[in-house]
């Protein structure tokens, strides 16, 4: 007797739904029974979490503070998976958009000119889709995978930024510590009321919309589209391909530098050694339980803000927040796992001589 | 049963999906003989060889092995009850030697390989059979033609005594052949029973005993070699059914639109496909490419439309010099491609009917302005096309891998038809389509032709050649090796043409 | 730049390479059977945190080691359950098990941060051979993980070319269709070389934790596992070449970290990144070559096998 997979005729649209969810649950239960191990409470640690992230409205608000980088990572990152190109460097593109509208909010210390932060906002995409285009030229010019590329450019751009933290850039007033000055109000992002949360939220927002309008209602966006699900049927039809694998990672590198610019420019207020917590990686899970729909990666954002804050609140406990990718990974697990049923059929048969 | 006999099958039914392939078959195969079975493509040999293989289950009928019911569950059953089949695709390992390829997976105690040893034995066992073959070198040094001595031997050093081999000689060169027909003759001499598909007439006549033909899964006939002729042989293969009329009246063809000049190209395989092949197409007919599968009729149409490098000779569209074009610009210059591959090529099956269905005119006027897709229009125009083909959806958004097969069909076509096109290559049209759809797809081509279209039709199907074109041609090896008006063709000699008889051209056609 | 210091150095590139090469040699390993694991650098992080955990709670360093190959190969086996059973995508598996490896020992290790060990591996002269003047204090002046490494590299050569095993191996990856029609159990292989991957990978990092510096911190192999995913595509395949290709890394990493020692005027970060950057280097010119030369990756790396439905 053994385990065998059987194709479905239509895949069930009933565990379409189904399995997102379950994925999610089942990480946590499973999380649940780590922290168990780390020798916490399990219930206590859930509900703390829980509690953390969406219990009081300061903790949703604070879930929604980090909910604006998710989404544009996870947008960035789900415009690449839409075109099969994987985009795993959106960590260093991010730190690169950081970079550069924090060094253009240095540079005008006193500056309360209106220029200012749309400024920062076209250095941080530029910097971050500079910074993609080189797996993105590799790719389309030389066929050099992309996945290594971008994730070792990671380590660079965090390198390279911290050069300057530690360096040139450092504050003189800051007692030796790895910090610059504090960015001039006038490249502060402004604030809802008294919360963190800061316009960044209202440009991921319009962002999201656009990332969706030009899926769908430009000759880019449908390109895009069909050389993500058949670059040979794309060849057939005369699609320039490595054009599309350029302009792809050029934006996609454009939206994770706005999460960098947004991080400096409405949370953080100046540039530091951690500006990301792993927003990049996150955004790689994001994207997939999205499936790479712009719309619902708005959503899922909210949700994984709200697994990375719940996770900060278990230090309360003693407990080290990395519980946080311990579940992310779970999720993606159970979710690559559990897609399998969606299209095959589990069932015992007799095995045949 | 004599004992002479060593494999009887009866009565085998195999059924896929839409095709009926095997259609209660009856084969038996005697010791010592060579025994042929020769049909088109699509006839069921492949099919009825890999159930007595093992690689499939038969729906309905029994295998006896000498004399004994035999159940064959998986190729390795057959190999146990001593039948072995050689396909058309090696399943060799490129990177290992001879020896290496020749006893893999066998379960020889041996931990270590002693590359020397194992190679010594090899040489041993393949000179008892008188194989010649170094068992040392490399599967990618040989030839195809030493490959497939290999794989004769795999199957020989397993004790195999009913040897099948699926058209062995369609990669060989004439001397190949020459050398691999004495090795079957020792072979079958030795006692072993031997079945060898082919399609290819001549050497089927100088190499059988017996030969059996099938057609469209039927067995029409077995017989003895001696008592048969090439030319009764065609017929039967190739049948003399009346073919249902379209409606196609005569229509005077108006410029060229086409012209192949001493094209050569590569297969995926770097080996030539196309050998100085030339032809003319004009506007306003069907020219129809007759020839078996494998002789350059996909390299063929991928030169014309962009997808694959010329490496000599010139293509003219409309007079105008497009050789080793990018497949834009064939789109752009007019050239429509029906392709081969549905799924893979021709369409994008996980997305929508409408996204599929805008493939190749979305980046014109009205259907884009400047970067933006004008949604309505693209809308509209797929309406239409949906209602004026016929293509059964239930919405424009449905994933076209729900589509039927004839349906996808339809929609390539209407894509391709609808974009003004004055040239299309149409490439097996109606392969794996039922009857209905096959004749919408026909109407549809004898359609475009009455509008001034030419179009390229290459198929297996002789039949649909003969009865939608108005010239045919026969392919061969890379060539064109005959034309003639699709009214004065004699299947008998497009049956033979297709094997590899060339034509002297017919008074009036240029070659 | 005196004798001393080249002699240290070069030393020091021993140390440097040694993690590399046993992650580099099983990633090999994993992908010859035709799995692409992209999960090294969490396999790599488990084993540096198990085995320095179990070494400081049993006060074993050796016991540190069995475990953590154990634990690496252990977590192996869910990427091997959801690529080779479930047939999902074995990029996007890797990079789960990459962020649950980094997570869970991330977790775990909390205990043991900044911790100090008793017992770790310390270096070990070989008699006789540590006495040869320059290449002794070079490769014989060094723990017994290095030793150890020494000996797989020629031991995994005749594995793969010299044994039957082997040859179904590398049959698995080249032809999996043609090695199922030959009788090989494609599955098992797959399996049994993604575990050994994964073992030797949990054995890199045990060397990062327990020989290389001993110490426990979270992320501490800062990307290695990404380089030997490189080094792979570098060595085409060949466990003789991730020995060469591994080596030279610990030759940029040990000459980098001299070279801010020394105090030399480029800003440390810069030096930092040069392993980083040479890996990219190093891809491209792989990239080209296995393109150039058609030499390749197994035929079936990262392609589930599905056999034919009858």
């Amino acid at each position: 007797m053994s385990l065998v997979l059987e194709k479905r005729e239509t895949p069930s649209r009933a565990l379409t739904f189904v399995v997102p969810v379950a994925a999610i649950v089942l990480a946590l239960l499973i999380g649940a029974g780590v922290i168990a191990i780390g020798g916490a409470n399990p219930w206590a640690a859930l509900q703390e979490m829980f509690l953390g992230a969406f219990g009081t409205s300061y903790a949703l608000t604070e879930t929604l503070v980090k909910t604006i980088p998710l989404i544009f990572c996870g947008l960035a990152v789900g415009l690449a998976f839409k075109a099969q190109l994987w985009n795993i460097g959106a960590e260093g593109q991010l730190y690169m958009g950081a970079f550069a509208a924090g060094g253009l909010a240095l540079a005008f210390p006193d500056g309360q000119s209106w220029w200012l932060i749309p400024l920062m906002f076209v250095a941080g995409f530029l910097a971050g889709g500079l910074w993609g285009l080189i797996p993105g030229l590799l790719k389309a010019l030389l066929n050099v995978n992309e996945i290594i590329t971008s994730l070792l450019l990671n380590y660079v751009a965090i390198l390279w930024v911290q050069y300057f933290i530690y360096g040139p850039w450092k504050d003189p007033k800051g007692y030796g510590f790895p910090y610059t000055a504090v960015f001039g109000e006038g490249a502060w992002l402004p604030t809802f009321g008294d919360t963190r949360i800061h316009l960044g939220l209202v440009f991921a927002l319009v962002v999201a919309l656009l990332i969706f309008f030009l899926l769908r209602s430009t000759k880019m966006g449908y390109e895009i589209r069909v050389i993500g699900e058949n670059p040979q049927a794309a060849r057939y039809a005369g699609m320039n391909i490595a054009r599309t694998i350029i302009v792809v990672f050029f934006i996609s590198g454009g939206l994770a530098g706005l999460a960098g610019m947004g991080e400096v420019s409405g949370v953080i207020h100046r540039l530091q050694p951690v500006i990301s917590t792993g927003f990049g990686y996150t955004a790689i899970i994001i994207a997939w339980l999205s499936k790479l729909n712009p719309l619902v990666t708005v959503i899922v954002s909210f949700l994984f803000g709200g697994l990375l804050v719940g996770g900060y609140s278990l230090r309360a406990l003693g407990l080290s927040e990395a519980i946080v990718y311990i579940i992310q990974g779970l999720i993606l697990f159970l979710l690559l796992g559990g897609e399998i049923l969606v299209r095959y059929r589990l069932h015992w048969q007799r095995r045949r001589a | 049963m004599t004992e002479d006999m060593l494999v009887r099958m009866e009565g085998i039914v195999k059924r896929f999906p839409g095709v009926l392939a095997n259609d209660d078959v009856d084969f038996d195969i005697r010791r010592g003989e060579i025994h042929t079975l020769l049909g088109e493509n699509g006839a069921g040999k492949s099919t009825l060889m890999s159930v007595l293989a093992g690689a499939y289950h038969p729906d309905a009928g029994s295998i006896f092995i000498g004399g004994k019911k035999a159940v064959i569950h998986s190729p390795r059953d057959a190999i146990r009850v001593g039948v072995g089949m050689v396909h058309q695709h090696f399943m060799l390992v490129s990177s290992y030697t001879v020896a290496e390829n020749v006893t893999l997976g066998l379960n020889k105690p041996r931990f270590m390989i002693r590359p020397r040893s194992l190679e010594k034995d090899v040489a041993e066992k393949a000179q008892t059979y008188g194989l010649q073959v170094d068992p040392s070198a490399k599967i990618w040094q040989l030839s195809v033609g030493e490959q497939q001595r290999v794989e004769i031997l795999k199957m020989l050093y397993r004790g195999v005594k009913i040897l099948i081999l699926d058209e062995p000689t369609a990669v060989l060169t004439p001397q190949e052949v020459d050398e691999f027909f004495v090795t079957l003759r020792r072979m079958a001499a030795a006692g072993q029973g031997i079945v060898f598909i082919s399609h290819k007439m001549d050497e089927v006549m100088r190499i059988s005993d017996r030969i059996t033909v099938m057609r469209k899964g039927k067995k029409i006939a077995t017989v003895a070699a001696k008592e048969t002729t090439a030319r009764d042989l065609a017929i039967m293969m190739v049948g003399r059914e009346v073919l249902y009329q379209l409606d196609k009246a005569d229509k005077p063809t108006g410029q060229e639109v086409l012209s192949l000049q001493g094209i050569w190209s590569l297969s995926d395989k770097r080996l030539p496909a196309l050998r100085g092949l030339s032809l003319s197409l004009r506007a306003g007919e069907i020219l129809g490419i007759a020839g078996v599968a494998g002789n350059g009729q996909r390299e063929l149409a991928e030169t014309i439309t962009g997808l694959r490098p010329v490496t000599k000779g010139r293509i003219l569209v409309n007079q105008k010099d497009m050789t080793n074009k990018k497949p834009l610009e064939m789109i752009e210059r007019g050239v429509a491609h029906v392709p081969e591959d549905r799924k893979g090529t021709g369409t994008i099956p996980n997305l929508a009917v409408l996204d599929n269905l805008m493939l190749k005119c979305y980046r014109y006027s009205p259907f884009s302005t400047g970067p933006f897709l004008n949604l309505h229009q693209i809308r509209n125009h797929a309406s239409q096309l949906v209602k004026r083909f016929h293509i059964a959806t239930p919405s424009l958004e449905t994933e076209t891998k729900l589509l039927s097969g004839g349906n996808v069909q339809r929609l390539i076509l209407a894509r391709e038809i609808a974009t003004a096109s004055e040239l299309m290559v149409a490439v097996h049209p109606t392969r794996g389509l039922d009857i209905g759809a096959t004749e919408s797809v026909h109407q549809m081509l004898i359609e475009q032709r009455n509008n001034g279209g030419a179009i390229l039709l290459i198929s297996e199907d002789l039949d649909e050649i003969l009865s939608l074109a108005d010239r045919v041609a026969v392919i061969y090896e890379g060539q064109i090796t005959g034309q003639m008006a699709a009214k004065d063709a004699k299947i008998e000699d497009v049956g033979l043409m297709m094997a590899g008889k060339t034509m002297e051209a017919s008074p009036g056609e240029t070659t | 730049m005196d004798l001393q210091m080249v002699l240290a150095t070069l030393s020091a590139t021993i140390k440097a390479g040694t993690p590399l090469l046993y992650v580099t040699l099983g990633e090999i390993l994993a992908e010859r059977s035709g799995i692409l694991n992209l999960g090294l650098e969490g396999m790599m992080l488990i084993g540096a945190m198990v085995g320095y955990l179990i070494c400081f709670l049993t006060g074993n360093p050796w016991i540190g080691v069995l475990v953590a190959t154990l634990a690496g190969g252990a977590v192996a086996l869910i990427h091997a359950f959801l690529v080779i059973t479930l047939r999902a995508q074995q990029v996007v598996s890797g990079l789960a098990l990459t962020m649950f490896g980094a997570g869970l020992s991330g977790f775990l290790g909390k205990v043991v941060i900044g911790v100090p060990i008793a017992n770790y591996l310390k270096p070990v002269t070989v008699p006789l051979l540590g006495s040869i003047p320059y290449l002794g204090e070079i490769f014989f002046q060094q723990d017994a993980l290095v030793y150890i490494s020494y000996l797989l590299i020629p031991l995994a050569v005749f594995w793969i070319y010299r044994t039957r095993p082997g040859l179904h191996l590398r049959a698995v990856g080249e032809n999996p269709a043609t090695a199922d029609a030959m009788g090989i159990n494609v599955y098992g292989v797959r399996y049994l070389y993604t575990f050994l991957g994964g073992c030797l990978a949990g054995l890199g990092g045990a060397y990062l934790s327990l020989a290389y510096t001993p110490v426990w911190l979270e992320n501490m192999t800062a990307g290695r596992g990404w380089i030997a995913i490189a080094l792979v595509i570098f060595a085409a395949w060949d466990p003789f070449k991730a020995l060469l290709g591994s080596y030279l890394f610990g030759l940029v990493d040990a000459v980098q970290f001299r070279l801010q020692a020394v105090g030399v005027a480029v800003p440390s970060f810069f030096l930092n990144m040069t392993p980083y950057l040479a890996t990219i280097l190093v891809l491209i010119f792989a990239t080209r070559e296995t393109l150039r030369r058609r030499l390749g990756a197994p035929a079936a790396l990262g392609l589930p096998y599905v056999r034919e439905e009858k």
